[in-house]
């Protein structure tokens, strides 16, 4: 379980997050959505500790994220971030072979079990096949399923991805969100696509204007009364066959069919 | 994450026992070309020495094997003058390889070396200072090296904290202030050579600042330089995971249990000590600082863990191959030893770099 409370952050006088309080709890998946610059990365970072908020705290399963060493929190989270880590000379197998480091002692080589794990990571993701190859010469795609792949060989207690679907086709976003879902791990996802939040998150925390405008089950938070305003677009939603889907239509669109229904009606 | 082991799988299935294989494969190999070139080197020279007689007298001195069967003047040359100065060249050579690793990992950028943070500047300028004002002359007959250590010490704490002036010391802010403070210890040596007016003086500067193990003896600078390389390369082995970690990115490090920053801090201790006690050893030798580190991974692959053991051996073979080359190239005068890496690197460096291209890695 991770809790966040009172969190706060701003870049220069710009206040991306002010006074968030957030909780992921054990066994579900927890959605993080919003609007470009909302602070859904600017929120994860804080709850991973790469950036401290000067406001509030953050606990991990009742230790207070601070009074955690680098590695008891690498052990207890494991990230997936968007960082390229483009130049680095690394094969795709030694690059998931790293998740392994916060399990060894500072001495201590990697040996058969962790190559075991670091392969069967590899497996899920479907990226075998990359082992051997360097990591920069992979496509966007493949980079962020071997990313996936090394973060799931950390074997934490908490996953957080910002934007695991980035780059992927249909569907690695599907397979790879599916795959995180079927883990029973508590869960922290950054998302930009509502169906997939819906599909695939137990529970959102919708980000808007600083603060959080919704948080609760996916039910009750994608709800177009809720959303409309944070996102500014037009949103019908279906419940077809127990699923939730999301349909979007631009407000100006709206404007214009309207302008043109009128002007139809004037010219009859 | 609670995952289960269920297929059961090749041993080996990543490739990383034949990796080990291969690496232990060149580090034994090197091992033994080192010593074949501490033997012929040690031959070479204005009175050369067959390579049999150089083992003999070595294990002799080293075990008390054997017979005398040579000269003595033979004795002298092998013991007192040339072996320092290959085990000077073997130090020095080794040392600038491995932390042109560890900053190219610190920095991220493949083309940093270990001049980068302006150290050899500093300690050009203590040496100047040394040769032109007698500065540290108090220190004896280590008044130059002391000097020039002096200097380094300066310019990497200046470096250092220019590049924390922001707070933490990023892979940028790092690199820019190197460069701010090694433009400014250049001019600082170039006024000091001209403000001397001396045409001597500015000759055995430019002597020293292109590099030479002609201070090679064996006394107490030799033994430094032997703990403090061997110590840091023995440090950036043993933390080579995480140096792995760093060159893939800040957040990539936090996030799998590393500090950034502080572990940033330490390698810019441990190699700033290593710079400062080489470079005031020898001067400034361009090149295998750079070369060296894209040459070992090139044999064994990224992981630090077997760059730098690797990197620390090439280093220390081709620095000593250089140095004979520059021993007896236009014998009996010595050419200085950073003419001699510049001109076999940079050749070598753009070979690497049109090999990179080609595999799609820069």
């Amino acid at each position: 379980m991770i809790t966040a409370t009172g969190v706060s952050w701003r870049y220069g006088a710009n206040p991306v997050i002010d006074g968030v309080s957030v909780t992921a709890r054990p066994g579900r998946v927890l959605g993080l959505i919003g609007p470009n610059g909302s602070g859904k990365t600017t929120l994860l970072r804080l709850l991973y500790g790469a950036l401290r908020s000067p406001t509030g705290s953050v606990t991990v399963d009742d230790s207070a994220l601070p009074s955690l060493s680098a590695r008891e929190a690498a052990l207890r989270m494991a990230v997936v971030v968007q960082e390229s880590g483009g130049e680095t000379a690394l094969t795709v197998a030694e690059m998931v072979l790293l998740g392994r480091g916060p399990h060894l002692s500072t001495f201590q080589r990697t040996g058969r079990a962790d190559h075991e794990i670091a392969a069967r990571c590899l497996a899920r993701v479907g990226a075998t096949h990359l082992g051997p190859r360097a990591f920069a010469g992979l496509s966007g795609g493949e980079r962020q399923r071997v990313l996936i792949a090394r973060a799931l060989a950390q074997e934490a207690t908490h996953l957080l991805l910002d934007e695991p679907t980035n780059h992927l086709d249909i569907r690695f976003q599907h397979e790879v969100l599916a795959l995180v879902r079927g883990l029973g791990t508590c869960s922290i996802v950054v998302l930009h696509d509502l169906n997939l939040a819906a599909r695939y998150c137990d529970d959102l925390v919708l980000l808007g204007a600083g603060g959080v405008a919704a948080a609760g089950p996916v039910d009750e938070v994608l709800d177009p009364a809720i959303l409309e305003p944070v996102y500014g677009i037009g949103i019908k939603r279906l419940d077809l066959d127990g699923d939730l889907h999301l349909l979007f239509h631009p407000f100006a669109e709206e404007a214009r069919e309207a302008e043109e229904a009128e002007e139809a009606q004037e010219a009859a | 994450m609670s995952t289960v082991l269920s297929d059961v799988r090749e041993p080996d299935v990543l490739g990383v026992g034949a990796q080990r294989r291969r690496t232990s494969v060149w580090l034994v190999s090197l091992s033994a070309g080192l010593i074949v070139t501490a033997v012929v080197a040690v031959g070479t020279g204005a009175i050369a020495i067959d390579p049999l007689t150089v083992a003999r007298i070595l294990g002799h001195q080293l075990f008390g094997l054997g017979e005398v069967t040579w000269e003595p003047p033979q004795e002298a040359i092998v013991w007192q003058v040339r072996l320092p100065r290959v085990l000077l060249g073997m130090l020095v050579g080794g040392g600038l390889a491995v932390c042109g690793v560890a900053l190219q990992a610190m920095v991220r950028n493949v083309l940093a070396d270990p001049y980068l943070l302006g150290i050899n500047s500093g300690a050009s300028s203590g040496a100047a200072a040394a040769i032109l004002f007698g500065a540290g002359a108090g220190f004896g007959q280590y008044a130059l090296s002391t000097s020039a250590f002096l200097g380094a010490l300066a310019a990497s704490l200046l470096v250092f904290l220019i590049a924390r002036s922001g707070g933490r010391i990023t892979s940028i802010r790092l690199l820019l202030s190197g460069v701010a403070v090694g433009y400014a210890l250049y001019a600082t040596t170039s006024f000091l050579i001209f403000a001397s007016g001396s045409a001597e003086g500015a000759r055995s500067v430019m002597f020293w600042l292109l590099g030479s193990l002609g201070l090679a003896r064996w006394d107490a600078l030799l033994t430094v330089a032997a703990v403090v390389i061997g110590g840091t390369t023995l440090y950036l082995t043993v933390v080579g995971r995480r140096l792995d970690a760093l060159a893939v990115g800040d957040e990539t490090a936090h996030t799998l249990g590393i500090n950034p920053d502080r572990f940033r801090v330490r390698l810019l201790v441990v190699v700033s000590l290593c710079v400062g006690v080489l470079v005031s050893a020898s001067g400034s030798i361009g090149f295998v600082g750079l070369v060296v580190p894209h040459l070992a991974r090139r044999l064994v692959g990224a992981p630090h863990v077997r760059v730098v053991p690797v990197a620390a051996l090439l280093g220390a073979i081709l620095l000593v191959w250089a140095d004979v080359i520059a021993r007896v190239l236009l014998a009996p005068q010595e050419i200085p030893i950073g003419i001699i890496t510049a001109l076999l690197g940079a050749p070598f460096l753009l070979v690497l770099i049109r090999r990179l291209h080609a595999g799609g890695i820069a």
